[in-house]
């Protein structure tokens, strides 16, 4: 594996608050890396750090295997390589959106200069808006325009802050595609911020998310939803509610609406107490753990529904008091208040110990 | 979901259509930049209209002797404070917007001080500290026991053009800094992203995309430079603006003097329209606060070259001069200082706030009703509104005097004919002529800070009002007002002390008792008496920071 | 909540009211009608200059006099603007020139009075009586008694004397003092001996001409050169405060016309509404009375003969005037400021 970004242990304090706490990550060239977060939780300033905008107060930062920062030393961001799309896109507004993606391009000989960005203009389909200037552009034109900016050098990495949070839903899924589409057809190594998950599914092959200051978990975006590392990841991927259950044996855990079976939760080493029976433990269960069958005698309260389409996810109140999600088939119309007969139907286990709550 | 669609784009339809007819609940709008254009036209018409009595005998005059060498002095004069400005206004709005450097917050602030310093007091106090018979050269002499003829000439254009950099700067400074700190530090990090180091970001980036605030800021300069006539006869430097005094006063032709003004004026007009078409579609306007993006620390030998600089600026352009100004008003003050200088002051202070008071307003709704209507005709109208600035004071005095007086005889007859009563003079005379010149003088520093602020506006901020039920009176108040608030602040504080520096318009149009302490630098110094002039100048100082130190706590929170 | 924008609003409110009521005022007070007598004086002589005078006339005939100082160029313009409607009764310059312009210009009137013409000498009136003198001001040579032998100098023509090559200061020819003596001299001497002698002059200048006065008797007190053209009151002020210069006046051409004199006068707008009382305030401040406080004020000479000169100025000795109708200032200034810039003085 040929590592091209390497962090080792950054700390970053902003006056005494730190802010990035031991925080270690390597990423491989061609992969698409994100940072995914609650805002304030130290994201951007990780990528800040990355592009070199910020000095780290501990820990190294490797490029391609070369030392760019350490607490003493600081490599100017423009010897770095590294591009940067900006949440605010940053586009030079005195600038042709050609001018603007051939910006960087000081290096290269005019004609092919001229060449890359038309390639680019190209790539990103603002062939025909060449001298148009960004005022003049939508949002999402702008956007594109700032990635094919920040890619016209061919960056040994490129670092995206947040760039679809200006652009309305559907655009912002449209586009999170396409510029995966692009960053793989430009073999570009990549990593992206956003407190958006769905944007960071699209895109990124591999996603670390972050609570204060730290990564909880660096994984694919299945593991992070199917086998989240604590609670924090498990409640901030993908709805769901925690109920408390009893450990049964090392492969099934025991709720108020069954019993599940599965490998008993991943995430304990080997000297687990949460895995010892007879432990109290809180147990994730997913809207889509929860099925609709009018033949089970457990029946839960509808207390509120979203029709979705396709489905209609239903909080529903169980006997024992608890509420929980169920995702049903929207032809499954409910009232509010109507009882509900639900089934259990999960194939694995994610509990945590009841103690740390706190996360 | 196609329904849905659909119903979205009709009512986006009825939304622009119901804009037009928002507009139309005051047409008015339209004719505010009009009116005021037709106002400022007013004087200038009439200094224009000398076009037409033929004066070509003086004409011959000066250009067979001394104009060829006042438009080289001139450009000269120019060219030099510009660049002058230029450099350091620009260097210092960037190191104080954009670096970390020690004492950056204090500089920052400190360094508008000069503003309230006009520039024939710096003059002076230039010319009595470092001139041939000044302490500097003469405590050289005794020192060392010789000439030192190797003193540079006091009097020399080199000086002329020093002293007006350090007066004049602030302006420039101030609208550059304005711009650096909307966008300059976002705009360096993207260009570092791109492979520029920080020196190459500032010159290929942050400048140009700072050019239409430094421009303005350099086009107020260029004005002020030419249209000045106290600072360069304190030097005795001549420049074409002494040409039109000569011609005035030495010559007896104020015709002759109008002919040159207007040439003034219409070069002036030329550079400004040269300068608007250059920017065509370009639009500069960051509309978002950028987000976090970190001062650039300076280190070591950089940081205190900075702050070296810095200082060294301050020291010139307002430390020396107070101090010396303050020497001097001591050395007076027993002597000259009465019950009258409270009247003075009062005086100063009043007219000052009103006419920063109306000049803003009358900006606002200018620059309002041009953002409402973008087309050309309104355009040119903002343009010519602001064309007063150009003039010299005392010939758009004059411009002023003589159409208030007609106007003022008209009635007066009317009334002897229609109602047989003496009505005398009702308008001239009055605050309401010297404050319609101080308008039509100091639009032009109103205007950029309140045109620059306006851009941040978007269009979506507007809609979002009308859609929530404001427009017309509402939406200005409650939207666009607190928007503006910073350059408005900007603007009320630079007339404020424009209008408190102003010697001959306050002078000519000033009704009787209304003396200022302008007026009072003004027979000390035309007795050659600079150290009494220092006392009504220190008190005029004083009374000038309190503005700016207001506009700084609005500003610098 | 509610409280604090009330209080607000009320404060504004207030303001503008009083910003209202500031300017009403204003507006009455600037074009109310005169009810006592009242004199309104135009003024290019500054107002410590005036004042005192203005008061001892009030004091002495109970007429108010209201006035407004401006340079001469703005005053005479003004007149004209307001032509008939003028509220200015009188107007005072501190050169003859500027009042030759306005009688020219039609703005001033004749005064017949026996009283002026017994105080004030014809050369130091208009002849049409349009306007009067009311101090007579010396222009002479001042030089540096360490360096130059009074019995070097003899004449302002003799300073274009090749020997006096780099020794010479001057101030500005934009003054109007250096004007009016140019003039002269182009009356006495015609222009083509004027022109060479300021060409001479010129040729002889140690530094740049200066912008006032006091400057250039500084410079040839500290050395950069040897002599200077100052109007005599300038010599005074400036040696009563630093009496160790080593300066010392000159009196010029005395065995030919005599010193270049100028005058600070007045004359009545020819739209005066209260002539009278405007006639009243002229002859004041040309009799004895007023004449050593209007001379004395500003260490000038008295116009009228029978006041004596202030001790300090009579120290500086007597001279002989040069005798010529100072109106020729006025005939003449764009003559001379037209040579002046001919001969490169700037």
């Amino acid at each position: 594996m040929n590592a091209l970004l390497e962090l080792k242990n950054v700390r970053h304090a902003y006056g005494k608050q730190p802010v990035v706490k031991d925080l270690s990550l390597t990423l491989t060239k061609g992969d698409i890396g994100c940072l995914l977060g609650p805002s304030g939780c130290g994201k951007t300033t990780v990528l800040r750090c990355i592009a070199g905008f910020e000095s780290i107060s501990a820990g190294e930062i490797l490029l391609n295997g070369k030392q760019v920062s350490n607490p003493q030393f600081s490599l100017p961001p423009e010897q770095r390589h590294i591009g940067m799309v900006f949440q605010d896109y940053a586009l030079f507004p005195h600038l042709t959106v050609a001018a603007n993606i051939g910006f960087g391009l000081h290096r290269m000989q005019k004609t092919e200069a001229a060449a890359r960005v038309a390639e680019l203009l190209q790539t990103v389909g603002l062939a025909d808006s060449s001298s148009r200037f960004p005022h003049e552009l939508s949002g999402g034109q702008q956007q594109r325009v700032a990635l094919a900016r920040a890619l016209a050098p061919r960056p040994d990495l490129l670092l995206l802050d947040e760039p679809f949070s200006n652009l309305d839903v559907s655009l912002r899924e449209r586009l999170s595609l396409e510029i995966r589409d692009i960053l793989k057809s430009q073999n570009a190594t990549a990593i992206l911020v956003t407190h958006d998950q769905d944007e960071a599914f699209a895109i990124a092959d591999e996603i670390g998310v972050m609570h204060h200051g730290e990564i909880q978990q660096y994984d694919t975006a299945y593991n992070l939803y199917h086998k989240p590392a604590n609670r924090f990841v498990a409640n901030f991927i993908g709805k769901g509610v925690f109920l408390s259950g009893t450990v049964l044996d090392s492969h099934h855990v025991e709720i108020e609406l069954g019993t599940l079976a599965g490998e008993i939760p991943h995430q304990c080493g080997q000297d687990c107490r949460v895995c010892s029976p007879g432990h109290s433990v809180a147990v994730l269960v997913r809207p889509d753990d929860i099925v609709h069958d009018d033949d089970s005698p457990i029946r839960a309260t509808v207390l509120h529904k979203a029709f979705r389409g396709a489905d209609i996810l239903y909080t529903l109140r169980l006997p024992g008091g608890s509420t929980a999600l169920s995702l049903v088939p929207s032809h499954h119309n409910h009232a509010i208040g109507e009882k509900i007969g639900i089934r259990l139907e999960a194939d694995h286990v994610v509990a945590f110990s009841q103690s740390d709550e706190q996360q | 979901m196609k329904g849905e669609t659909f119903n979205a784009t009709a009512a986006r339809n009825t939304f622009f259509e119901h804009l037009p007819s928002n507009h139309r609940t005051f047409p008015g709008w339209r004719l505010v930049p009009f009116l005021v254009a037709a106002l400022v036209l007013v004087p200038v018409g009439t200094v224009i209209s000398s076009l037409f009595t033929p004066s070509g005998e003086i004409w011959q005059h000066l250009v067979e002797t001394t104009l060829p060498a006042l438009l080289v002095n001139t450009f000269w004069l120019v060219f030099g404070v510009v660049m002058g400005t230029a450099v350091i206004g620009v260097s210092l709005a960037w190191f104080t917007a954009v670096c970390e450097f020690p004492g950056r917050k204090f500089f920052s602030w400190a360094l508008l001080l000069p503003l309230a310093i006009p520039a024939y007091v710096t003059a002076f106090v230039a010319l009595g500290l470092f001139d041939y018979t000044g302490p500097v050269q003469t405590g050289l002499r005794e020192w060392l026991g010789s000439d030192v003829s190797w003193f540079p000439d006091m009097r020399g254009r080199a000086s002329v053009i020093i002293v007006m950099i350090l007066a004049f700067y602030p302006y420039v400074y101030l609208l550059a800094r304005n711009a650096f700190l909307t966008q300059g530090r976002r705009t360096l990090e993207a260009a570092q992203s791109l492979g520029f180091n920080r020196t190459q970001g500032f010159f290929k980036l942050a400048l140009p995309m700072g050019r239409p605030w430094i421009a303005g800021g350099v086009m107020l300069v260029v004005m002020e430079t030419l249209a000045d006539f106290g600072t360069v006869s304190v030097f005795n430097y001549d420049t074409f603006t002494t040409a039109i005094y000569k011609a005035w006063y030495a010559l007896f032709s104020l015709p002759a003097a109008s002919q040159l003004a207007s040439l003034l004026i219409m070069i002036v007009f030329a550079v400004m329209v040269l300068e608007q078409q250059f920017r065509s579609r370009m639009r500069y306007a960051e509309n978002r606060q950028s987000a976090r993006a970190a001062r650039v620390p300076l280190t070591g030998w950089r940081a205190w070259l900075v702050c070296c600089f810095a200082s060294a600026v301050l020291f010139f352009a307002f430390m020396l001069p107070v101090t010396q100004l303050t020497v001097w008003a001591t050395s007076v003050f027993a002597q000259d200082f009465n019950g009258r200088y409270l009247e003075f002051l009062w005086h100063s202070l009043l007219l000052s706030s009103i006419a920063a008071l109306l000049t803003c307003s009358v900006t606002l709704l200018v620059v309002y009703a041009a953002r409402r209507y973008p087309d050309p005709l309104t355009r040119t109208a903002v343009r010519i509104s602001t064309i007063g600035y150009a003039l010299p004071g005392a010939v758009l005095a004059v411009g002023i005097f003589i159409p208030i007086a007609w106007l003022d005889s008209r009635v007066s007859e009317m009334a002897l004919q229609l109602f047989d009563i003496e009505t005398g003079l009702i308008i001239q005379g009055t605050l309401f002529t010297m404050l319609i010149a101080y308008m039509t003088r100091f639009l032009a520093v109103s205007h950029s800070p309140i045109d620059s602020a306006m851009q941040r506006i978007t269009k979506s901020i507007d809609e979002a009002a009308t859609s929530l039920g404001l427009n017309g009176w509402a939406m200005l108040r409650r939207i666009h007002l607190p928007i503006l608030k910073g350059g408005i602040y900007t603007a009320a504080a630079l007339v404020f002390v424009d209008v408190m520096k102003e010697m001959p318009i306050t002078l000519m149009t000033r009704p009787f008792g209304w003396d200022t302490l302008a007026v009072r630098i003004f027979e000390m110094t035309s007795e050659g008496a600079w150290e009494q002039a220092a006392l009504p100048a220190v008190a005029l100082v004083l009374a000038g920071l309190v503005p700016i130190v207001l506009f700084i706590r609005q500003t610098e929170r | 909540m509610a409280h604090v924008p009330k209080v607000k609003k009320m404060a504004r409110l207030c303001f503008k009211r009083y910003l209202i009521a500031m300017l009403c005022t204003v507006s009455v007070l600037a074009t109310g009608a005169s009810h006592a007598e009242e004199v309104v004086v135009y003024s290019a002589r500054i107002e410590q200059l005036i004042k005192p005078m203005f008061d001892a006339f009030t004091k002495e005939s109970g007429i108010r006099v209201k006035f407004v100082t401006d340079k001469e160029g703005a005053l005479l313009a003004r007149l004209k603007a307001e032509g008939k409607n003028t509220p200015a009764d009188m107007l005072i310059t501190s050169d003859a020139g500027n009042l030759w312009e306005a009688a020219r210009e039609g703005l001033l009137q004749p005064v017949e009075s026996k009283i002026l013409e017994s105080n004030i000498p014809a050369n130091l009136r208009d002849p049409e009586n349009q306007w009067f003198g009311l101090s007579v001001r010396a222009r002479t040579i001042i030089y540096n008694t360490q360096r130059v032998k009074p019995g070097d100098l003899s004449t302002y023509e003799a300073l274009a004397d090749p020997k006096w090559k780099g020794r010479l200061c001057l101030r500005t020819s934009k003054k109007v003092y250096n004007q009016s003596l140019v003039a002269m001299m182009i009356a006495e001497l015609g222009e083509a001996k004027t022109e060479q002698i300021i060409k001479g002059w010129v040729a002889n200048l140690a530094t740049d001409p200066l912008s006032d006065e006091t400057k250039a008797m500084e410079f040839v007190a500290a050395g950069k050169c040897d002599i200077t053209i100052a109007n005599t009151y300038y010599y005074g002020r400036l040696m009563e405060k630093k009496p160790s210069l080593p300066l010392a006046i000159f009196w010029p051409n005395q065995e030919g016309s005599g010193v270049h004199v100028n005058i600070s006068g007045a004359g009545v707008t020819r739209h005066a509404h209260s002539a009278p009382a405007a006639i009243k305030l002229l002859e004041f401040l040309s009799s004895e009375k007023a004449q050593n406080l209007f001379a004395d004020v500003n260490m000038e000479y008295p116009v009228n003969s029978r006041v004596p000169v202030d001790p300090v100025v009579a120290a500086w000795g007597s001279f002989k005037q040069n005798p010529i109708n100072v109106k020729k200032a006025g005939e003449l200034q764009a003559d001379a400021v037209k040579l002046m810039d001919r001969a490169g003085y700037k």
